[in-house]
């Protein structure tokens, strides 16, 4: 059974294995294809077109979609891992763990944002950035840049006491709990995590730095706790949505999985704590 | 897998040069973007911090999804920054994606700032 950890409780053994699939899956290119999915989605999802990955209802079940399918190729290297997630209300500062050279690494080095420490420096020859959209193939970060803060446990539970789902117009300009939590509006918690790491994860080519699925795998969690906390609450929109995918509709890219079919993730996973 | 093609994708690096001349003939009066005309954001030209920036309405009229500013391009050095147009009016580009701001100058020079002196690069998608 897959359980989802939160990072800061992996034991070194776990970060060793974790970093080691990564660095697998980027050797032998299958982590690039990942990258290049998720950038073609956020160049493609529009407010007034065509809406899948992003800005939309489907953002929450195709991410979801998206990290199972990151998350078996990880295990298809070492069946022991799975996805830790980053809660970054609580470790929410460039001193976490999880930015220690044991792990992730830290934040980029000021003249060129170049991250210089842990097992994705450019120094170590193993982290190339291929899919980019400019000059620089090395990873960077800028933690924390110009004072910006994290999102704080009460704000995160602001958004989880929002009972609608999503609503109309179902894009950027929504109100409801989907786009609170995408962050375009009101208090914003995923866009500004994004701002927050900066570098190559405040781009539309995020998933060069490998936070980006500790980040969403938090986002997701935040996903459940707010359906146990509104069992009442259904995925909209139900029907009938011209360039959104409601509930029983398919989702590019992969064609064979619906809303609906994400809405439990229980049968793929669970986490450390009670969702 | 998405609807933006290697080959589109290529074709919008390739119509950059292109969207340059069109803006440069476009003057602070032009309106022509076919959608939201009365709301389009005024055409620039500037060099910001040692780099020319340029905005304005994109010829063309949607022949591909390369843009989505509403018939809206910017480059940078002459290569285009691929923005967008929020449903509120905002803006954001392939290099703040996140983090909205109010007129494509503004993501131009967020850009260039960004960039520190790197040039921007085709998408390599796929």
């Amino acid at each position: 059974m897959t359980v989802r950890k939160n990072q800061a409780a992996l034991t070194a053994d776990e970060k060793r294995r974790f970093v080691d699939a990564l660095l697998e899956l980027k050797r032998s290119g299958r982590y690039d294809a990942f990258v290049t999915t998720h950038n073609a989605f956020i160049m493609g999802d529009t407010d007034d077109g065509d809406r899948v990955g992003h800005r939309s209802p489907s953002f929450l079940p195709w991410h979801r979609r998206f990290l199972l399918e990151f998350e078996a190729a990880l295990k298809s290297v070492d069946a022991t891992v799975t996805l830790p997630y980053w809660d970054w209300t609580a470790d929410r500062t460039p001193r976490s763990s999880l930015w220690a050279p044991d792990f992730l690494g830290g934040t980029g080095r000021a003249r060129d944002g170049q991250v210089t420490d842990g097992p994705f420096a450019r120094s170590g020859n193993r982290w190339p950035i291929t899919v980019r959209v400019d000059g620089r193939d090395f990873l960077r970060r800028d933690l924390g840049a110009g004072g910006r803060q994290l999102p704080t446990r009460a704000e995160v539970d602001s958004v989880l006491a929002l009972e609608t789902y999503d609503t109309a117009p179902w894009n950027s300009a929504s109100d409801g709990f989907r786009n609170h939590l995408e962050g375009w509006r009101g208090v914003n918690l995923h866009n500004r995590v994004h701002v927050w790491v900066g570098g190559q994860m405040a781009t539309g080519v995020s998933p060069n730095d490998p936070v980006f699925w500790l980040h969403h795998a938090f986002v997701d969690k935040l996903w459940a706790d707010w359906q146990a906390r509104h069992p009442g609450s259904p995925y909209l929109p139900a029907a009938g949505t011209r360039n959104v995918v409601d509930l029983h509709d398919t989702m590019r890219p992969w064609n064979d999985v619906t809303p609906a079919d994400m809405l439990d993730h229980t049968p793929h996973y669970t986490f450390d704590t009670a969702a | 897998m998405s609807s933006i093609t290697r080959r589109r994708a290529l074709g919008v690096a390739a119509g950059a040069a292109g969207a340059v001349a069109v803006l440069a003939q476009a003057g602070p009066a032009a309106t022509a973007a076919p959608r939201a005309a009365a709301t389009d954001p005024a055409s620039f030209d500037e060099v910001y911090q040692g780099r020319r920036i340029q905005g304005g309405p994109a010829h063309g009229g949607g022949h591909h999804r390369g843009h989505h500013g509403g018939g809206y391009a910017v480059t940078v050095d002459g290569r285009e920054l691929h923005v967008m147009r929020n449903a509120d009016g905002t803006w954001i580009s392939v290099i703040h994606h996140y983090e909205p701001v109010a007129t494509p100058r503004e993501l131009a020079r967020a850009a260039v700032r960004e960039l520190r002196g790197a040039p921007l690069v085709p998408l390599a998608l796929g």
